[in-house]
């Protein structure tokens, strides 16, 4: 007793406690669009209810009255051409009444003209791409749950699942197109509370749009099945006010430049096992392990890779050209030199790996350049 | 009687060849039967695996790669191996007892299409032990998934779809060729049960849409084996074609699993509501309609793939007409009941579920169909919600309530009615526990085909689990009251329910090995 009684009020003072109330009903949104979407749901959940109470109103009063222990008789009429007229027709005016608002909504969601910002959305297996255009502003967004968290061994925050790296930043109140797209397999990307859910079709680009109402953050998640970690590429769309906009656009075309940069200084032993250890975390760990074991057949360990081990120049064309045929991502046109140099240092140095290798950012950009 | 006398001495065979080499309906209609069953405790397995797993959020028991396998299989055996084969069992032993014919009009070919399966399934469980595991793309194998990225086990995968379609397509023949052929002399169309119409349109399905299957799996092969560009827009190709290839098959395919369980009901609630069905003919005519319906409207399950407005709303408009001839099911139904005088036996109990719990899944079905509230809805729980609202305690209790129903008659033994009660308020209670929480979560906003979930899912998913392991368990009280009968039940009347019309209530209890082997004489009524 005494100890729920703490977890009671431990629940009602922590703050950052889990969202225990439980959830019913679609989010309302925070756009005009979404807002109309939950009028519709709404809407035609009433009519649905109605139905029910009616259909089965009658039927329960049957089950009830008519039933051969209360010694009913058994009417034997068997048909009617007038209530079949009725009960096609009445369903059929209710559905037009329906129908009218829905092609009206569905209308204004197909409206993706005139927009203020666009921005490309790339589904990758398993995280997703921004790419503000004309901006010159592009970054991937992964899931930031630690592993931890996802294997029981510590407790789950709030967001758990739900929380990415580096959000998607758009201003409120402009409307912003999307276009989306895929690298490799059908995803979906889908925020609730801006009742947008598109397929992102490897080879095609489809589009939807937005204008939110008010700043927050508001969460999704892929909604279409693309392999193991489906569960595990979520989105985060922040919204904030344009001045912000404007400061976070500039402070990311800044860091943009910091990164050319960085490929051309010299990187030390150290900070390129640093790096890379980031790197794999984000992008390797998925399928080749934590521990470099890999998950045989489909996905080899790295500890005790004939690759790994052997020549630097063949480690680095899998990694940059990826293995297509085999699932393995292309990671040239992902990661920056940079990125990729510490991510090879890394694996060549790492586990039972004991190469004493250094990859420069300068040799990946020289092989990237080649190609 | 003496008709029949002269028949008995043609008794089955002994041994186990008696099964393997059967060209007998009933015989045949038996092995579809237990095979189905057997099929649903293996995919009832793996829906206790993806249940388990999410009881609470973390990864507990399997890894994701596994957990999609699951789903697959899962998918994959309910709807080829549990539901398809449980119906085509019904219409074997029922079809030929219900038109006064003697057997299936193509009996080699029936044991044929029965023993094509077996292999068919033991090949698809078989890649559950594969190097890179069993396929993991879901039962809707949506390309580049199921090609670029699939694992090699696909190739199987493709064969037992295969093999399992050419099964369904043999079975379908049958059903029309006999359905055509061998009525009793004076029987017309507009005489036959709703079961045996219901079956008949469904057969037709089944020849329009299986080699549909069988081409989009083929294309698949190519894609993967033979440097084909189908799906692939590197190539030439679109992902979104096999979209529409599949669909066209799959939408059907809902029908294939639901119209044989209206025909069951329309015979289940005229026997205990003691009263004829009303508006036969408008049913048939709905059933019609339906499966006409059927055909126009496969892309609403695509609605967030980037059609054009134009082709959203055509998809939309269609769908919602398919409300119109269901509720005019329902409708008559209900209308039977009417003014009744019911008894409640579990046959009966399960039927009424399926018109409340069916009607609820086709509410569903119908939000679903709004287009821009669809975008809300696609690919969540609301949507697994919908379709095992429509297909378990649809079609699963139809096949439930047609066992029960038909038993006495089958088996020459009554079930244990008090059984048969307690199995229909567990399963009742499991079904709805299962999937009604699955709106809410869905509704909130949980995807569905995910291993691990965000916290706001956890109440309704630990419910939810709860539920189907219940629903799980009181199937092994389905089989233990099947097992119970056939060893030990009372002897059954000739005609055991009071209602029951028709002529297979006409022959003895049980029905002999051959039953109108001289046509009966109609009476007309």
């Amino acid at each position: 007793m005494c100890r729920r009684l703490h977890l009671f009020c431990l629940a009602l003072f922590l703050p950052p406690a889990p969202l225990w109330a439980l959830e019913f009903n679609m989010p309302v949104g925070v756009t005009d669009t979404s807002q109309s979407v939950f009028n519709l749901h709404m809407t035609i959940f009433y009519i649905c209810l109605a139905i029910a109470v009616v259909v089965f109103g009658v039927m329960l009063w049957s089950i009830y009255h008519h039933r051969k222990s209360k010694g009913h008789e058994a009417a034997q009429f068997h048909g009617n051409i007038l209530v079949e007229v009725i009960w096609t027709t009445i369903p059929f005016l209710i559905l037009v009444a329906i129908a009218i608002p829905s092609t009206i909504t569905l209308g204004d969601l197909y409206d993706a003209s005139e927009s203020d910002i666009d921005i490309q959305v790339t589904g990758h297996q398993w995280k997703w791409h921004y790419k503000y255009i004309g901006e010159d502003v592009d970054f991937f967004s992964v899931l930031a749950t630690p592993r931890e968290e996802i294997e029981n061994r510590k407790k789950k925050n709030p967001n758990y699942l739900l929380e990415v790296d580096n959000p998607v930043v758009v201003p409120v109140h402009k409307k912003i197109r999307f276009l989306f797209t895929s690298n490799d397999v059908i995803h979906a990307w889908w925020v609730p509370d801006l009742a947008i859910k598109k397929d992102a079709i490897p080879g095609f680009i489809n589009e939807s749009w937005t204008r939110i109402k008010e700043p927050g953050l508001y969460r999704g998640q892929c909604a279409e099945l693309c392999g193991k970690h489906h569960a595990f590429m979520p989105i985060e769309v922040k919204a904030v006010t344009e001045e912000e906009y404007g400061a976070w656009l500039s402070e990311q075309k800044a860091a943009q430049k910091a990164a050319v940069a960085a490929a051309e200084k010299d990187w030390s032993m150290d900070e390129l096992m640093n790096t890379g250890a980031t790197v794999y975390e984000k992008n390797c760990a998925a399928c080749h392990q934590a521990d470099g074991s890999g998950m045989p057949p489909t996905f080899p360990p790295l500890d005790g890779s004939a690759i790994v081990q052997g020549e630097k120049l063949e480690h680095m064309k899998v990694v940059v050209n990826g293995r297509v045929d085999k699932g393995m991502p292309a990671f040239g046109k992902q990661l920056s030199a940079v990125d990729i140099a510490a991510v090879i240092t890394f694996e060549r140095n790492s586990w039972g790996n004991k190469t004493d290798d250094m990859v420069t950012p300068a040799e990946v950009q020289d092989l990237m350049d080649k190609q | 009687m003496s008709a029949y006398a002269e028949t008995l001495h043609h008794g089955p065979a002994k041994g186990i060849s008696r099964w393997i080499l059967t060209t007998n309906h009933k015989d045949i209609g038996t092995l579809y039967l237990v095979f189905s069953l057997i099929m649903l405790f293996i995919g009832g397995t793996m829906a206790f695996v993806i249940r388990a797993e999410l009881f609470q959020p973390g990864l507990q028991l399997v890894m994701p790669e596994f957990f999609n396998q699951m789903t697959t299989m899962h998918g994959l055996i309910m709807i080829f191996g549990a539901v398809m084969p449980a119906f085509v069992g019904l219409a074997n032993w029922q079809v030929p007892l219900m038109i006064g014919a003697p057997d299936m009009a193509l009996p080699r070919l029936n044991n044929f299409s029965f023993w094509i399966l077996p292999f068919a399934f033991a090949m698809l469980l078989s890649t559950l032990f594969m190097p890179g595991g069993a396929p993991d793309f879901g039962w809707t194998f949506y390309a580049p998934l199921s090609t670029t990225y699939a694992p090699p086990s696909v190739t199987f995968f493709v064969f037992a779809i295969h093999m399992m379609g050419i099964s369904s397509i043999l079975g379908a023949i049958n059903v029309i060729v006999t359905i055509f052929n061998m009525r009793a002399p004076g029987m017309k169309m507009m005489d036959l049960p709703l079961f045996v119409w219901s079956w008949l349109i469904t057969a037709f399905l089944l020849i329009a849409v299986m080699p549909v299957l069988a081409a989009v799996v083929t294309m698949v092969l190519m894609d993967v084996h033979f440097g084909t560009s189908f799906f692939s827009a590197a190539g030439g190709g679109d992902p979104v074609l096999f979209q529409h290839v599949f669909w066209f098959f799959a939408h059907p395919e809902v029908y294939i699993m639901v119209l044989p369980a209206f025909g069951v009901i329309s015979e289940i609630i005229p026997t205990f509501a003691r009263k004829p069905l009303f508006g036969y003919r408008a049913m048939v005519l709905a059933t019609v309609a339906i499966a006409f319906l059927s055909f126009i409207v496969w892309a609403h399950h695509m609605f967030t793939v980037g059609m054009p407005l134009t082709g959203e709303l055509f998809f939309m408009y269609t769908t919602m007409l398919i409300a119109v001839p269901t509720g005019v099911k329902v409708f008559n139904w209900i209308s039977t009941m009417f003014r009744g005088a019911m008894t409640f036996e579990t046959p009966m109990l399960f039927a009424i579920a399926f018109i409340v719990l069916f009607t609820i899944g086709g509410l569903s079905g119908l939000m679903l169909a709004i287009a821009p509230a669809d975008f809300q809805y696609h690919d969540t729980y609301f949507v697994v919600a919908h379709f095992h609202y429509v297909l378990v305690p649809g079609s699963v209790f139809g096949i439930i309530a047609a066992v029960y129903y038909w038993l006495p008659k089958w088996s020459g033994k009554m079930y244990d009615e008090k059984l048969g009660q307690w199995h229909f308020w567990l399963s009742f209670i499991g079904v709805n526990l299962t999937f009604f929480p699955m709106h809410f979560v869905g509704l909130a906003g949980m995807p569905r085909r995910i291993p691990d979930y965000a916290l706001q899912f956890a109440d309704f998913n630990m419910l939810t689990s709860i539920g189907a392991f219940l629903f799980g368990t009181t199937q092994l009280l389905f089989v233990y009251i099947l097992i119970k009968t056939v060893r030990s039940g009372k002897a059954a009347d000739q005609l055991p329910w009071e209602g029951a019309r028709g002529l297979e209530w006409s022959v003895p209890t049980p029905a002999p090995y051959h039953t109108f082997t001289t046509p009966p004489e109609l009476n007309k009524e």
